[in-house]
Parts: C-alpha cells; structure tokens; sequence
C-alpha cells in the first residue's frame, strides 16, 4: 500500500461519505454541492446547481460561496478521491457538515442523475477577463452573464464612443449600436471609436471596427438608422438594458418612453459644455420602483427656450467621463450588483470638478409611468435643432 | 431670510454674466427665483411659465430636495442652502 492509499483510508474514517443518490437527496433537501473538478472536468458537464470551484482555490473561494459554516456541502470530483482530501480540508477549516462523494460525477453520471454541461470560459476568455474573475463581484458567474447580455446604444458619438469601448473591453457579448450619421472631422475631438482615415464612413460601421479590434468576442449589431415611433420596438427587441447617448430631445423622450413600455432600464447621460447629468430611468427596477425621465422633465423644451445651437459644444473630455460612468452603471445593472442611480440623478461640473447628487423622486401623475398611465402612445418631438 | 447659494446651470449664465453661482436671500424657493429674476433680467422666465408655475422642463433642488416633492415654490430654503437649477439637456446637436 502506497502514501496515497493509506491516506485515503485514513480519510474515509474521518471523512463521511454518501453515494450519489444519497448525495442528490441531500442537495435537494438544502445541502450545497460542491464540484472541486478542473475547468476541463467540468465542461463535459456537472450536476445542476452545484458550486465549481477548483481544488486550487477550494479553501479561498468557498466564503464567498457559502458563507455558512453551518450550510451542509458535499464535495465531489470525478471519482470520489480528491473530494476525500478536498472535503477534509474544508472540515479543518471550520465547515461542520461535509460529505465526500463517493463515486464522483462518473457516478452520477452513471445513474441518470440531472446535470449540465455548464457554460464556462474559454481560455483564451481566462486571460482576457483574468481581472474579472478575481473581483468577486464579477467572477466566472458574472463574466459569463457579461457574455450573455446585450446592450444597444443610441448614438454611437461622444457619449457612445467610451460607453460602448468600455462595455466591449468588459466583455458584454452583444452591443448594439443605432446611429444614422456618418464620420465628421468635427466628431473626433471627443469620438474616440472613430478614426481619421473613417470620416465619411456610417459611424456605425466605424465604430464596430474599432470595438471588434478591441474584442473580437464582442457581437456587434449595428443599426444605421434614425431611431422612430415606426422603428424604435423593433431596435429595442431582446436587448437587456438601452445607454442612451442621443443628441437630441425627440430620441431621448422616444428611448425614454419605449424602454418605459418595455420595461426596459435606460442609462441616461446628457452633456453640455463642461456639465454633465446621469441617471438610470427604470420604473421596472426589482428593488425598488424608479422614476423614468418624464418623472424628472415631463416634456421637452419648446425651440426658444432650448439652448440655442450656437450655444452648442462641449469640452472633448467631457463625454468621457459622462459615457464611462453610463457604461459602470449599465456593467451594475447587467450583474444586478452594487446599487443603480435609480431614482438619483448625478450633476457633473468639469469646471469646479464637482459631483453633485439629487433626488429624482417618481411622480404617481406622470403620464407615461404614472399610477393612471395607459398604453404609451409614442410622441414624435419636432427637432429642434435642424440645422 | 437665509443666505443660499444658487448655481446656475451652464445653459442659463448668459443671464449672469457667466457666473456659475449667485449668493441669495430668501425664505423660500419662490423668493429666491423672483430675487435672481430681479437681478438678472430675462432668468426667471427660463424658469417660471408666463402664471409662474415652474416649467415642466426645469426642476429646483433645495440641496439633494426636489421642490416638486416639497412644498413647490413655497419651499423653505434653510440658512447655508445649495439650490441647484437643473435643466433639460439634450446634447450637442449642431
């Protein structure tokens, strides 16, 4: 008898062990699983439900996890061995309920029991989102949601161009992008998806090149179209969260108003000149119910009292802070963590270098997520700035 | 009367001669726009309809309170009171 197997008898003392079916009646009754195979492993598929973590990162990872030494696990590998020495060092280092299961997944397998082939990174993904996956907020789970989420952006210019570079960078797997224009010399003072060998090309075009330079794992859709009433449910079909980045009031009270009807969150950030405002607009959102952009601004200005076009122009740097804090709170929505400007609205000053924050309390009479609203019915804004 | 300091959004300092902040004595909000409207002709209708009502495309804070959710212009402005202005904006549509 070798070191390995007399220490694997030593273990089955002190270790208790169950075989698969006993181990799936006590997942079913609240007991964690806990998969301690190789990412490989685990790619050919793992029970359902069961935590994965390797057996290199077992005794760090497992608070995170389960944060309840009291919580019942049962460790498991492939076949039965390291589950011994994983579950005894969880035991050492304070669980008080642990199983070894003998058999392992080929065991489970073996007897029909429910399992996955879970969705896991590539490696090539490991390296890339490497800074991700040791943020516990993110990890494995929330870089794999990132891949699966899909955020369109209306406008793909100043704001547009860092909050969709970021959320690229980020991994988000699908980023639409809606914007009729093309390239101007003019937009590349703060639109930094765009070149200067790109102007004259749709800005939709452009940017997606520079996006899939960035992350060729990044699907981008592009949509070189003004968004509209006749348009705009189409647009916004099957994404998950809408950053609005538009230009203009017509768009961002059509985006306002659709991502309302379709209980969509929209990340809102405006500029002017050195000034910025953000928000999220979401009367839908789970933890509590937010106001939506006509809560705050009911309606438009009307053309006089707008800023006047000649007015118009902002400092270059200015949509990048706006449009990379639009991309932070559209990566918190995405993974439902930390706590969304729902219902706060942020005033930035790039002069006095202030953020300031205000309420922006839900009103019950607003007409389009009011207690009495209706259907919305999609209002088209004259343009105010035609030139 | 209390002293409050209001700060006037970039859109509207062309009626303040630039200034991003005016100091102000008053009691309440109301007070407070009709004395800037006084003082700088032309900014309290950007910011009151032609009955006095606030526009629907402004809102007032006293500190992080929208008025609309306190008392509307009858709002009190505590002594040391931040009002922010807050406009609309859209973006910078040539």
């Amino acid at each position: 008898m070798n070191a390995r197997q007399r220490r694997l008898l030593q273990l089955k003392q002190t270790v208790p062990e169950v075989g698969p079916r006993e181990a799936f009646t006590l997942q079913q009754e609240g007991a964690t699983l806990v998969d301690v195979r190789e990412p490989d492993e685990v790619a050919g598929g793992s029970p359902i439900g069961a935590e994965r973590i390797v057996r290199g990162f077992l005794e760090l990872e497992i608070e995170n996890r389960v944060p309840d030494l009291e919580q019942p696990l049962v460790v498991m590998c492939a076949g039965g061995a390291r589950s011994l020495f994983a579950a005894q060092d969880l035991r050492e280092l304070g669980y008080r309920k642990v199983w070894s299961m003998a058999g392992g997944f080929n065991g489970w397998k073996n007897q029909g029991l429910p399992m996955e082939v879970p969705r896991v990174l590539t490696q090539g993904q490991r390296e890339r989102y490497g800074r991700h996956l040791t943020v516990p907020e993110v990890g494995e789970a929330g870089q794999l949601k990132l891949l699966a989420s899909r955020v369109l952006l209306i406008g793909a210019g100043g704001l547009g161009s860092p909050a969709a570079f970021y959320l690229a960078a980020a991994g988000v797997g699908t980023i639409g992008l809606v914007d009729d224009d093309v390239v101007d010399r003019s937009n590349l003072q703060r639109q930094i998806l765009h070149t200067d060998e790109r102007v004259g090309t749709p800005k939709v075009d452009s940017a997606r090149a520079t996006l899939q330079a960035l992350n060729p794992d990044v699907k981008v859709e592009t949509h070189a179209e003004r968004l509209s009433a006749a348009n705009v449910e189409r647009l916004f079909q099957g994404y998950d969260v809408v950053v609005d980045g538009s230009d203009n009031f017509p768009t961002r009270y059509l985006v306002n108003d659709a991502c309302v009807k379709l209980g969509l969150p929209n990340v809102h950030g405006a500029i002017f000149r050195f000034e910025g405002q953000l928000s999220v607009f979401w009367p839908d959102y789970p933890a509590r119910q937010g106001p939506c952009y006509r809560c705050l601004f009911p309606e438009p200005p009307p053309p006089e009292l707008a800023p006047s076009c000649a007015e118009a122009g902002v400092l270059g740097v200015l949509p990048g802070v706006i449009g990379t804090l639009e991309a932070i709170e559209a990566i918190k929505v995405l993974l439902g963590i930390g706590d969304p400007l729902v219902g706060r609205l942020v005033l930035y000053d790039a002069l006095d270098q202030r953020f300031t924050e205000v309420e922006v309390p839900r009103d019950p009479g607003c007409p389009v997520c009011g207690d009495e609203a209706g259907e919305v019915t999609y209002v088209e804004y004259e343009e105010i700035c035609a030139v | 009367m209390s002293r409050a300091t209001v700060r006037i959004p970039t859109p509207l300092r062309t009626f303040t001669g630039g200034a991003g902040e005016v100091p102000v004595e008053a009691a309440t909000v109301g007070e407070v726009l009709r004395v800037l409207g006084e003082s700088h002709a032309g900014l309290a209708e950007r910011i009151l309809d032609g009955e006095g009502r606030l526009r629907n495309f402004v809102n007032v804070f006293v500190n992080d309170r929208n008025v609309r959710v306190l008392e509307g212009l009858e709002s009190a402005v505590p002594d040391g009171a931040v009002i922010n202005i807050v406009p609309a904006v859209a973006g910078g549509k040539p």
